[in-house]
């Protein structure tokens, strides 16, 4: 959402850039090789790490954005709780749960839960991170604009910024 | 009057007082050297290491290392950036520091160093460990899950406070800080006006109800990088 944030530049930067996989144009898997590939959240089961793998596959650079992405976020505070206790939490023990069966989702289509979220650079190489919760717009815009005029990615003090 | 002593920090000729530490006397001969657990007031303790200097070419906290004529100092040379960056990345990856929700972002020293060196990521996996809470005291919460175990809340209490509410009990990773009490921090003698309270360089250490009041770009941190106090004096 952040990147919506960067307003009518994105309109500047779509005459740089034509967009493969992502929300924007709705494309669900990369059509190809692309040059610069943006990541978002953590990895907290079998199906990111999936995508998280396609993306460096398909991606010259790969760059983690936002606090999930970087360390894990709001998702990793169940990484210091048991697997187990989390899911009976939710879909046993929790004060709001209506569940008669008393059973846990099992679904083979559902991913299986990692036993803890990952920031995705302990997952795969990334080369460049824009943490914040969100990142700033002014640090995408700066990071990408950086990156089509081939200059070093260097974020200003005031962009640099973990809340 | 102490006798005068010079040495130099990065080629830089410095009078310093003998007795003074190495920190001291780049305070106030207008120099930063990053650092968590020194603070003014109170005494030198040298737990953290991110104000890691080399003198006369060996690694040395200068918050604990007395100044000697004709000392050579390194600071802000690329090794020593590096340790510092390292322990600073190491005190991340080590507790749980969700900084979208503390209340200490943006006054956070912690914090605060780290968009000093530029980090954006550590390079260390995180540990993700299991840490206290109290919050059993009606205006102080400790969250252990911030602590860089500093020790400047123990020695805050015992030194100017003269109280010893704080300790540090256990040792490697299981080391903490625990409260005089029995029970919990609501059964110590502290009091929200204490020295130690504010003595806390993160959000371990928090006054209940007063979070968030200072609006995010206003904050100690926002646009000054931390120790620029010092450098501009």
């Amino acid at each position: 959402m952040s990147l919506l944030d960067i307003d009518d530049r994105l309109l500047k930067l779509v005459e740089l850039i034509d967009f493969d996989k992502s929300p924007i144009d709705d494309i669900k898997s990369f059509s190809g090789p692309v040059d610069i590939g943006l990541i978002e959240g953590g990895c907290s089961n079998e199906e990111n790490v999936h995508v998280l793998q396609e993306f460096r596959k398909h991606c010259k650079i790969l760059i983690s954005i936002g606090d999930c992405a970087t360390m894990g976020g709001i998702p990793a505070m169940r990484n210091n709780i048991p697997l187990k206790e989390c899911l009976d939490e939710a879909y046993i023990n929790g004060p709001s749960v209506h569940n008669p069966g008393g059973l846990t989702p099992n679904d083979p289509d559902i991913p299986l839960l990692l036993n803890k979220v990952f920031p995705v650079h302990e997952v795969v190489k990334i080369d460049y991170h824009l943490p914040g919760c969100p990142p700033p717009a002014d640090a995408i815009w700066e990071a990408l604009v950086a990156l089509l005029t081939d200059k070093p990615v260097t974020l200003p003090y005031e962009l640099l910024k973990y809340d | 009057m102490s006798k005068s002593i010079t040495f130099t920090i990065d080629g830089v000729e410095v009078t310093a007082q003998a007795g003074q530490t190495i920190l001291q006397a780049a305070d106030a001969a207008g120099v930063y050297i990053p650092r968590l657990c020194a603070k003014t007031d109170l005494s030198p303790f040298g737990a953290c290491r991110v104000c890691t200097v080399l003198a006369d070419g060996r690694p040395q906290a200068a918050c604990t290392q007395p100044v000697s004529e004709g000392m050579v100092v390194e600071s802000e040379i690329p090794k020593v950036q590096q340790i510092r960056r390292d322990i600073i990345e190491m005190l991340f990856v080590e507790g749980n520091h969700y900084c979208m929700f503390c209340e200490k972002s943006g006054n956070c020293e912690l914090q605060a160093l780290a968009y000093r060196f530029g980090i954006v990521a550590p390079k260390y996996p995180y540990l993700f460990p299991q840490r206290e809470l109290d919050a059993s005291h009606p205006d102080i919460f400790i969250d252990r899950n911030r602590c860089i175990l500093c020790g400047r809340c123990v020695r805050a209490s015992k030194e100017l406070d003269g109280k010893n509410v704080f300790q540090f009990v256990g040792r490697g990773p299981n080391k903490k800080v625990a409260v005089n009490a029995e029970a919990g921090l609501s059964d110590t003698d502290v009091a929200v006006i204490d020295e130690a309270i504010d003595a806390c360089p993160v959000g371990a250490i928090i006054k209940k109800r007063t979070g968030y009041r200072v609006p995010i770009g206003q904050r100690k941190y926002d646009s000054k990088p931390i120790g620029s106090d010092i450098e501009t004096k």
